[in-house]
Order: structure tokens, then C-alpha cells, then sequence
């Protein structure tokens, strides 16, 4: 193991770095913690300059209920999961497809097929921005919800692929081998032999791409406006506006925004740290 | 005309089978690709050239497409008797600076996860919490580094005033702003960074280091002799994902300064969506000329990237 593990180290460096751990947590966390701060802070703290210190009483209660009852946020939090949502299942299916085809099957374009997914992965956002705008106003997608899971569903295969393709590579290729012997139907052999054994990079890509969606900010702009399709990540510069220099009111909204993801990585955190981590080994 | 005389029965001998049947495992795969492919086609590939396209015109983005030719590129790049777009020339160089600091994510990374490779108790919690600033998006980290920036209100001037140090306005700085937006962006790679190392410390050969270390390597030559090597693949990968961030750097930028001040934290990403889809203009087709030049420069790491891909794959086999 290295570094040298702590129990083989002087007995002052193993109280050192006792003491060092949870300081060197709080500086990386402050700014964070500084907002969870302000976040449950009253007003009056800011009016008389108590910006960093205790707050004088807690009212986390009024400022995260009027986030909730008193704004958008609710409405951009249900766009912000339809839109989501349908997207992991969409780019979770496609590329499952696309990556059993690609990992299994010998054929003429097959690792041509897979540099271009991960190549068109690499794009800069911008290149696409005009004609996929363009597309999607002529679609009559343009300010919905659809529009966006569409595109979203689009790009995301092209990193699902590339994850799903290498997983399935890594599979025991005797096992289909066995399957097509006894004759079964290449679709059964997808659906009966590889899709349950692929569970963990379902679970793996699910989160990911939850995370990823969530927070993207880029094409909400460009595909949606207003508080009928736009996520959080859009709507909380219409909810900073609303409260302008209520800094309490915009930590809590911020910190509600931030939430759906950070809940479901301490949730899923192994399949996150695994999916993210992949190629990290070889 | 000769007619054949009928041969009965020559092919009843053998089973009929469907077409598909017969073609079975060359077919599959297409069909099985086919949804993948359509819809990365459509919304990724084509787009590609469709900008390629609009780059070459004067468009709004509604009327007509008026073919211009290479003028866009004239007036960004500053080919013939123009100078080059002043504001092009800035944002160029900011990326610039993205990208060659956006790199201490890497260092940053492994050094944190060095220090905590380490089996103390409670040492998971610890590792989780370093890196959930990854997962929190792009568009709070802004909002709450920019409130760390804050003159009156913000921590980081606090703290300055505890080393007698005179308060900053980060954000409001042209000189200092885009480093205070970096800043705020190695944030989440930093923790990106470290979760990839500390993935590839677990894989480290134990009998490498312990060998290693009867034969005196110890610190820093163990570190960069018999460490990093074996940590090459996490090293790679976090050199792609830390590029590729700090040349999408948008979310950040539009949050913190929306470009300013005085247009000082433009990056090309910024400054094409600012052209194309902002309240100064839908100039679409300058837009896309600016969206290609970053394509080629993209492009270039792209390559490179996916010939090291290659490379590992022939060795695969």
C-alpha cells in the first residue's frame, strides 16, 4: 500500500493526521458550508452584518418553506425530474442495444462504428447548439420538456455506448457461444443471457446519467425558457431574481436544487464511484 | 427457348429456412444498432456539418440564409485587411488559461488522494465527502462561489481580513475574474480527479511497493518510480475529463460574471452562444464559425485521445 499505511508511522504523525483529517474536510467544504449557513439564517442577520457567523435563530423552517410555497421551485423541480427520468431509461435502452451489438458481433465498421460514439462524445456543445435548436423548433419541441429528453437521450448514448460495449466485452463470451449451440434466437440471447448480467452497469449508467442530466445548464438555455419546461438548474436564475439579495432564500433554493443528485450518490455510491471510476483500472 | 425439365424434390430435402433465419448473426447487430445510431445521427453527427454549413452564411436564425463564404472566418480570424475580433482574440486566450490551470486538477487530485489512502475509521465518509462537490451541478457551485467572492459578504474576504489583508472584489476585477472563476471550476474536477486515483491506488501492486521498499525507494522516488506508472490509466483518464471540462467551461462563466467584467471572462463557448442566442443578436451563422474554430481545436485533443484508445484496443487483441 502506499503511502506507508498509518499503523507502520510514528505515533505523532498518526495523531497528526487524526487531527489534520477533519480540518483539511471543513477548508475543502467551506464555501459549501458558509451557504448551508446563510441558508438557515433570518433576514435581520444580513441587515446587521452577521454574514458569517452563527446564525441568531434558526429559520431554516420559513427559509425553505418559502422556497417551496412561494416560487417556481416546486414546478422547475417536476420539470427537472420529467426530464430526467425518461432520459436515463432512453439512453440506458439505446445503448444497452448498441452496446450488446457492438461487444459481441464481428463485423466490417463495428470499431468504426464505436470511435465515432465516442468521438461525437467529445464535441464541444456549441457546434451542435445551432442546428440542434433549429431542429428542435421545427419539431414544435422547441420550450418542452420532449425536446430536451430527446436530445439529451441522444448525445448520453454515445458515452453509454462506449460504457455498455466495454462492460459486455468483459462478459464470459463462452456462455453465448453456449446459448447460440443449443439454438436460441440472438435477440433471447440479448435479453435472457447478457441483460442480467449487465444489472451493474445499468445501475452504474442509471446514476450517472441522472447526475449528469440534472445538472445540466447548456442545452436548458438554449431548448426551453420559462417556468413551463425549464429545470432548476435554469429556473433558480428566475428564482435569484425574484429574491434579489435575500441571500438566505437563494442558499436554501440553491441547496434544494443541488439535492436530487447529491441524494442519490450518497445513495448509490458504489455503482456511481464504479461507473464513473471504469478504465480507471486496468 | 430449351425448356429445363423439372428437378422435384431437390430442395424439399432440405429444412426452409427464412432468409432472416440464414442471416441471423450478420443482421442482429445492425438491428440492435439501428436506434443508437439514428438518433446520435440526427442530434450529433449531422448537426456536425449543418454547423459546418451556416458557418459559411449570414443567418438570424429565421429568414433567409445568405451565402457569405469565408467572411465570418475573415472577420473572427482576422485574414487580409481586418484585424482580428478583439473580443474573439480575449476569449481565445482565456480559454487558454482554462485550460493549462484546469491541469492542476490532476496534481491536486492525486494529492489528496494520497493523503487519504489510508484504513482509519471513518475514513469512507471522509473520502465521500471530498468528492461530492463533483456531483453537485456546475450552476450552484457558481452561485456559491460567487457568494464566497461576495466584497461585503462573501468568506473569502473574511478571511483575508484575518491576515490583514485588504478585501477583494474577485468578480468584479477584470484581471482577477476569470482565475476566480477557474478556481471555483477545479473545485468538483479536483474531487473528480482524486476519486479516479484513488481507485487506481487500490489497484496498485502490493508486492511491487513492498519490493520497492527493501530496495530503499521510499517518498517521492517510490511516488514517481513505482506509483505512477502503475496509476497511468487513472492519470489518462483524468487528463481527458479535465481537457474536455475546460474547454465546455460555460455553465460557470454564464453564472458567476455572464461574461464580464467589461467582457474579460469570455471563453469561446460563451462568446458563441453570446453571439448566436443573446440579447445583443441572433447572429447564427457567425456563431457557428466561432463553434468550428473550437471544434478544431477540440478536434485536435479528440484525436489524440482516440488514437491512445486504439492503440490499447489493438493491444487487447
Amino acid at each position: 500500500m502506499f503511502p506507508t499505511p498509518l499503523e507502520k508511522t510514528s505515533r505523532s504523525w498518526q495523531i497528526s493526521y487524526q487531527v489534520l483529517l477533519p480540518i483539511m474536510l471543513i477548508i475543502w467544504l467551506l464555501p459549501l458550508i458558509a451557504v448551508a449557513n446563510f441558508s438557515i439564517k433570518p433576514e435581520a442577520d444580513f441587515v446587521n452584518g452577521n454574514y458569517w457567523g452563527l446564525p441568531s435563530s434558526i429559520d431554516a423552517l420559513s427559509n425553505y418553506g418559502k422556497v417551496f410555497f412561494e416560487s417556481n421551485m416546486p414546478r422547475y423541480l417536476w420539470n427537472s425530474l420529467f426530464i430526467t427520468i425518461p432520459t436515463v431509461i432512453g439512453a440506458v435502452a439505446l445503448s444497452c442495444m448498441a452496446g450488446f451489438a457492438l461487444g459481441v458481433y464481428k463485423f466490417k465498421g463495428n470499431l468504426l462504428i464505436f470511435f465515432i460514439f465516442i468521438a461525437g462524445n467529445f464535441v464541444p456543445f456549441q457546434i451542435l447548439m445551432v442546428p440542434v435548436r433549429d431542429l428542435t423548433v421545427s419539431l414544435n419541441l422547441y420550450d418542452t420538456k420532449l425536446g430536451l429528453v430527446l436530445f439529451h437521450i441522444a448525445f448520453q448514448t454515445g458515452f453509454c455506448t462506449l460504457f455498455m460495449r466495454n462492460f459486455i466485452r468483459a462478459l464470459p463470451f463462452p456462455l453465448i457461444e453456449a446459448a447460440r449451440v443449443e439454438g436460441i434466437a440472438e435477440w433471447r440471447i440479448f435479453l435472457y443471457v447478457v441483460l442480467p448480467l449487465m444489472k451493474p452497469a445499468l445501475a452504474a449508467l442509471a446514476v450517472l446519467i441522472f447526475t449528469f442530466i440534472w445538472n445540466d445548464y447548456f442545452w436548458a438555455v438554449v431548448l426551453t425558457q420559462g417556468p413551463d419546461a425549464q429545470p432548476v438548474t435554469a429556473g433558480i436564475t428566475e428564482f435569484n431574481s425574484q429574491f434579489r439579495a435575500a441571500y438566505n432564500l437563494m442558499s436554501a433554493g440553491s441547496i434544494v436544487a443541488a439535492l436530487p443528485p447529491v441524494a442519490m450518490f450518497f445513495l448509490m455510491q458504489k455503482h456511481f464511484i464504479a461507473g464513473l471510476t471504469l478504465g480507471a483500472v486496468k | 427457348m430449351s425448356v429445363t425439365p423439372a428437378v422435384p424434390g431437390t430442395h424439399a430435402s432440405r429444412p426452409q429456412r427464412g432468409w432472416y433465419k440464414r442471416n441471423e448473426i450478420a443482421i442482429t447487430p445492425w438491428l440492435f444498432l439501428l436506434p443508437a445510431m439514428i438518433f446520435f445521427a440526427v442530434y450529433v453527427i449531422i448537426p456536425i456539418g449543418q454547423s459546418f454549413w451556416i458557418s459559411l452564411h449570414e443567418w438570424d436564425g429565421l429568414g433567409e440564409k445568405t451565402w457569405v463564404g469565408t467572411a465570418n472566418y475573415e472577420r473572427l480570424l482576422g485574414w487580409g485587411e481586418q484585424n482580428m475580433d478583439r473580443k474573439f482574440q480575449v476569449s481565445f486566450w482565456n480559454n487558454l488559461k482554462w485550460l493549462v490551470l484546469y491541469l492542476l486538477a490532476i496534481p491536486a487530485g492525486l494529492f489528496i488522494a494520497l493523503f487519504l489512502n489510508q484504513t482509519v475509521t471513518g475514513i469512507r465518509f471522509y473520502k465521500s465527502m471530498f468528492f461530492f462537490p463533483f456531483v453537485i451541478s456546475q450552476v450552484v457551485v457558481g452561485l456559491v462561489f460567487s457568494w464566497f467572492y461576495l466584497p461585503r459578504e462573501g468568506l473569502l474576504n473574511a478571511i483575508l481580513g484575518l491576515f490583514g489583508a485588504g478585501p477583494i472584489n474577485v468578480l468584479g476585477d477584470p484581471t482577477l475574474a476569470t482565475y476566480g472563476i477557474i478556481a471555483a471550476g477545479l473545485w468538483p474536477q479536483t474531487a473528480y480527479c482524486m476519486i479516479l486515483y484513488l481507485t487506481g491506488l487500490n489497484a496498485v501492486d502490493p508486492e511491487q511497493v513492498e519490493a520497492a521498499r527493501l530496495d530503499g525507494a521510499k517518498g517521492h522516488k517510490m511516488l514517481w518510480y513505482v506509483i505512477l506508472p502503475q496509476l497511468k490509466p487513472a492519470t489518462f483518464i483524468a487528463f481527458v475529463v479535465t481537457i474536455i471540462g475546460a474547454l465546455r467551461s460555460f455553465d460557470l462563466i454564464s453564472v458567476m460574471t455572464n461574461g464580464g467584467p467589461f467582457g474579460s471572462t469570455r471563453v469561446l463557448s460563451f462568446y458563441m452562444f453570446e453571439e448566436s442566442l443573446s440579447e445583443f443578436g441572433f447572429r447564427m451563422g457567425y456563431g457557428a464559425a466561432i463553434a468550428v474554430v473550437l471544434f478544431f481545436i477540440m478536434l485536435g485533443f479528440i484525436t489524440y485521445f482516440l488514437y491512445s484508445m486504439y492503440r490499447d484496443e489493438k493491444g487487447a487483441h
